[in-house]
């Protein structure tokens, strides 16, 4: 398909456009099949370039010949075009809808976008499974790289390597996928080295009404647990919606055939056991729930690089099916119903403990932002596809770019570096009291007023951080200067 | 002392209300004359000043013990297990006591001494000077000028005696005027506006009823309007909603007809009275004080508490006034009922928006010495500070404070002070430990002796400033650069720090505030080391070269 089918008319001028915090400003409209650009002409007016995948939904209303579109973005922007001509109004109309509704991904932006900037490193490469299990392999000989699932036959939802008890074989894993929903395993997701801990993940076993069991399965969550251990199985799910999940096929563990595992349906309090958490098909709420509890307990999670690797491994190569849940967002009437801001959530929470613990994260609030916008609409091809699987396929890591690797570059880094960060590196309880928790603006007013003040504020606390460290600088300086010239002093004068 | 039967109990148990599992601290109990003390053991000290427990609760024995329950007005809330029924039942008996006293004698003030003589006494009174404030106004001048109408307070009781009124407006105008209006509360000069030559005038509402004139009022209107060469017309704003002003004309009460004054604009803002935000400051605190409370529970508890909406009407009501000024060049006559509740709040903050120097610390005392103490507010029945009338008990004064510090949250860096010090404030219109707030109005402060008797808060505040100023504050800031707030609902929030201060586990464990406060510190004392550094090197060169 050319895109050209699906522009009927590429350029309109005298267009009129409103957008939050800029004056209306004039201008000629240009579609491509990427990007919807207003140009105005003018030296001092900033254009617009709106990818087609950030759009979400479209009203248009005519007053007489004058026609007017209002686009509403994924990242809940909301922008008006007065468009002159109603022929052209609804030209533009229809090819915003197509545009921003391709069913085809490699159509998409990503394919197209051509980086200009230097790629230091390959994002495709950063985070790599092995090296994330060097990270445990030096404190815990229990665990070991499987490579069963490198076809992606076992499970089609999960990367080709996975970490999974050293006791239990490829086979014995074959037949644990069965019984588990979308053949989702228990996997490790998390090991707490400092009481050698676990947390691991999985889909919903699959006991039906009449209760199946699965040696293999018993055997690879009892062989997690020393003896005289205790587990919990955190079902995230309501019991009521656990129960009525049998007559579909799936279920819940009965806690009589793992005698070391409690099951529940709620939070707990601290208390040094292992878990293991599932919902119905793993790939969402479990998901919010191993990352956010890694945020809290690893600091390493809470360093640019790490939570970067905890979006690749928790997120991305943990099946999280970014294509459905961000096809379409908030504003859009007629979404399906596999859309939904999983993904938001959690950065929501993150911003929430970030809040808490302003000094314990080593990137700001625009590193979320960020995170939440290149997932609904990117010239990268990170959030692409639904799973490693599809992404083998698309060859995003040929074919697109990462975008880690645009990231990862110093200027990149600078503008999501905390400036308050110290490294912590304790565990991190944050408070859930209604009270204690807040609207984030960074997203839900950001385009609803100016944040001018609050962000001269921030600029003036980055200042103060930054003469702190030259003061701290020539003070040094001057220090050692002046015990050289002491010690040269006292040389010269003794005799 | 006579009150005190048992002075300490060992082994109570101090709750905390926000932990999921009962967790508590164990500790001794102490009860001194003017303080409940609890040591818990690692020896870290709660003191909770009689004067600030605004109830006393005992709830049925449990099995580990009696529980208590205090609620304090600083929004502290505090729940002990006393052991034995016999102890709890002294201290509840004691603190019922000892927190309500009958007479000002009786309250902190008279007793507190921190250790200063007279002379250092006086001068912390005299450390705010309303008459140089007039001064810095611009007042008096050749349209406004100093009355001594009141200086024997012979015509209005709670009005202090050096007023400011437009300088054609003659004695017997005055006199008249002030016999209109209500409690003799005649309109006179709260904020004067130097560069747009145009006031913010305060009173109380006319004595109109359902038609009643008074010439010497209408006269006395007229004379503010033509103290500003600007703008001919005028505001008179009535800060309450307008079925209270029209049901007061039944009273003989009510409001200004446009008919009868020239040149008036009247206008209605609907600020609730009293009663209203008593009972929607019980109810947000009815909502915080749940035990587990979802967010559901919490959000829709804090929407019909209605005690955003307040806010939110009190700083509308200082943006019309400061846009008047402003955009209009036009002066503005506020009033409510009786001029000392909704008049100082909506009259102070309006100030505040126009003039950057009550953003300062030194300002902002100044402010409230002004619009609140001197014109007024009846701090003592608001804070219910003796064994009075609870209907007179309202959070008018804290709901001002909570205005400004959402103008803080607004405009990070246009105030000189912090939250600390909003939190602060808070804390002493309520302690009775200071002699500022004591009284309902300056004679009676005068009867009470209070400049002999009591300290002035003020000045251990600015000894202390250190940890109340804003270290993102930027002075640069043009005297008359107006704050310009956006009232759009979704900035009005719970300000947790104050309704939950004591709360410790609700809030951020690391706050940025303060690490900025002292790495601004720090590069002080910093510069100062590069500067000494500098000269030593200096000095070595010096010697080296000779």
């Amino acid at each position: 398909m050319e895109f050209a089918e699906l522009i009927k008319t590429p350029r309109v001028d005298n267009v009129v456009l409103h957008r939050p915090f800029y004056p209306a400003v004039e201008g000629t409209l240009c579609l491509t099949g990427h990007h919807l650009i207003l140009s105005s002409r003018q030296d001092n007016t900033e254009e617009l370039w709106l990818l087609h995948s950030n759009i979400d939904a479209i009203d248009k209303r005519f007053v007489g010949p004058l026609g007017t579109i209002i686009i509403k973005c994924k990242d809940f922007r909301i922008i008006q075009l007065d468009i002159p001509g109603m022929e052209e109004c609804l030209n533009i109309a229809s090819s915003i809808e197509a545009l921003s509704t391709l069913d085809s991904i490699t159509l998409m932006y990503p394919f197209f976008y051509r980086p200009m900037f230097e790629v230091i490193e390959d994002g495709w490469h950063s985070f790599l499974p092995e090296q994330e299990f060097e990270l445990y392999s030096s404190a815990t000989s229990d665990w070991r790289l499987s490579y069963v699932n490198k076809e992606f036959a076992v499970c089609p939802s999960y990367p080709p390597i996975v970490i999974v008890p050293k006791s239990i074989d490829d086979e014995a894993l074959r037949k644990v996928a069965t019984f588990r929903h979308g053949g989702r395993f228990p996997v490790l997701s998390y090991y707490h080295k400092k009481n050698g801990m676990v947390i691991m993940r999985s889909g919903q076993p699959l006991t039906g009404t009449n209760g199946r069991r699965c040696k293999e399965d018993e055997k690879l969550i009892n062989a997690t647990l020393r003896a005289g251990k205790r587990g919990y199985i955190i079902d995230t799910r309501s019991l009521n919606v656990a129960q009525q999940a049998r007559a579909k096929g799936g279920g819940f563990e009965q806690e009589a055939h793992y005698p070391q595992w409690r099951r529940i349906h709620k939070s707990i309090e601290r208390e040094g056991a292992s878990i293991l958490i599932h919902g119905t098909e793993g790939t969402d709420s479990t998901l919010q729930v191993t990352s956010l509890a890694q945020i809290i307990l690893e600091p390493r999670s809470r360093t640019i690089r790490g939570f970067e690797a905890l979006i690749e491994r928790e997120w991305l190569q943990a099946g999280h099916p970014f294509q459905q849940r961000c096809a379409q967002s908030a504003y859009c009437s007629s979404k399906q119903k596999w859309e939904s801001p999983v993904f938001l959530l959690f950065l929501d929470c993150v911003w929430q403990i970030l809040r808490q613990f302003p000094c314990s994260f080593e990137f700001n609030e625009n590193f979320l932002i960020m995170l939440f916008e290149h997932a609904y609409a990117s010239q990268f091809g990170t959030f692409l596809g639904n799973n490693e699987s599809e992404r083998c396929k698309l060859k995003l890591q040929q074919k697109t770019m990462s975008l880690w690797s645009w990231v990862n570059r110093p200027s990149e880094l600078s503008k999501v570096t905390n400036p308050l960060f110290e490294a912590n590196s304790l565990v991190i309880w944050p408070s859930v009291a209604p009270q204690s928790l807040q609207l984030w603006e960074g997203i839900f007013l950001r385009w609803n007023r100016s944040s001018k003040y609050l962000d001269e504020a921030y600029e003036e606390m980055v200042n103060i951080i930054e003469y702190n460290k030259e003061l701290q600088a020539k003070v040094n300086l001057l220090r050692r200067q002046l015990a050289e010239l002491e010690t040269k002093d006292g040389v010269q004068e003794s005799p | 002392m006579e009150h005190i039967r048992t002075t300490k109990v060992e082994q109570v148990k101090l709750l905390d209300r926000f932990s999921t599992n009962n967790k508590s601290l164990t500790g001794t109990l102490y009860l001194t004359a003017t303080h409940l003390l609890f040591i818990d053991s690692q020896q870290k000290e709660t003191w909770i000043l009689h004067h600030h427990i605004g109830s006393v609760e005992k709830l049925a024995l449990t099995t580990s013990g009696c529980p208590l329950v205090i609620q304090c007005k600083n929004f502290r809330i505090v729940h002990f297990i006393v052991p034995r029924e016999r102890d709890c039942h002294d201290i509840y008996n004691s603190l019922l006591q000892l927190s309500k006293q009958a007479k000002y004698e009786d309250l902190y003030a008279f007793s507190y001494n921190p250790k200063q003589n007279d002379s250092e006494r006086l001068r912390g009174w005299q450390l705010i000077d309303l008459a140089e404030e007039y001064k810095r106004m611009g007042v008096p001048n050749s349209n406004w000028q100093l009355s001594d109408a009141n200086r024997e307070y012979k015509i209005c009781e709670t009005y202090p005696r050096e007023l400011y009124v437009p300088r054609i407006a003659s004695k017997p105008i005055i006199v008249g005027s002030s016999k209109f209006r209500s409690k003799g509360r005649f309109p006179v000069l709260s904020y004067y506006h130097q560069n747009k030559e145009a006031a913010i005038c305060r009173c109380s509402q006319p004595l109109s009823g359902f038609s009643a004139r008074c010439l010497e009022d209408e006269h006395l209107l007229q004379a503010i309007s033509k103290a500003n060469p600007a703008n001919r017309y005028m505001y008179v704003v009535d800060t309450r909603p307008k079925l209270n002003a029209i049901a007061n004309r039944a009273a003989g009460k009510g409001y200004e007809n446009e008919d009868n004054y020239s040149n008036i604009r009247f206008q209605f803002v609907g600020i609730e009275n009293i009663h209203v935000m008593r009972s929607s400051l019980q109810k947000l605190l009815e909502v915080n004080g749940t035990k587990g409370l979802s967010v559901n529970d919490f959000y829709s508890g804090l929407e019909s508490s209605g005690w955003l909406r307040h806010i939110k009407a009190v700083m509308d009501a200082a943006i019309f006034l400061a846009k008047a000024i402003m955009v209009e060049n036009a002066s503005v006559l506020v009033h409510c009922s009786d001029g000392w509740d909704r008049t100082s709040q909506v009259c102070s903050l309006g100030s505040l928006l126009l003039d950057s120097y009550y953003r300062t610390v030194k300002g902002f005392m100044v402010l409230i010495e002004k619009d609140w103490i001197s014109f007024g507010h009846k701090f003592s029945e608001r804070c219910g500070h003796l064994d009075g009338d609870p209907k007179e008990v309202s959070p008018v004064f804290t709901q001002f404070l909570e205005c400004v510090w959402h103008l803080t949250e607004q405009f990070p860096q246009d105030f000189e002070f912090n939250e600390a010090f909003l939190l602060q404030i808070h804390e002493h219109i309520h302690s009775c430990q200071f002699g500022n707030f004591l009284g309902n109005c300056q004679k009676e402060r005068e009867e009470l002796k209070l400049k002999e008797k009591t300290y002035s808060l003020w000045p251990f505040l600015l000894d202390d400033q250190k940890k109340y100023l804003n270290p993102l504050y930027s002075s640069s800031s043009q005297k008359f650069a107006v704050l310009e707030p956006n009232t759009a609902s979704f900035n009005f929030k719970f300000w947790r720090n104050m309704y939950h201060q004591f709360d410790r586990t609700l809030h951020p464990r690391e706050s940025v505030c303060n690490i900025i406060m002292n790495m601004n510190e720090q590069n002080k004392q910093l510069e100062k080391e590069i500067e000494d550094l500098e000269s030593i090197f200096q000095a070595f060169v010096l010697r080296n070269e000779t």
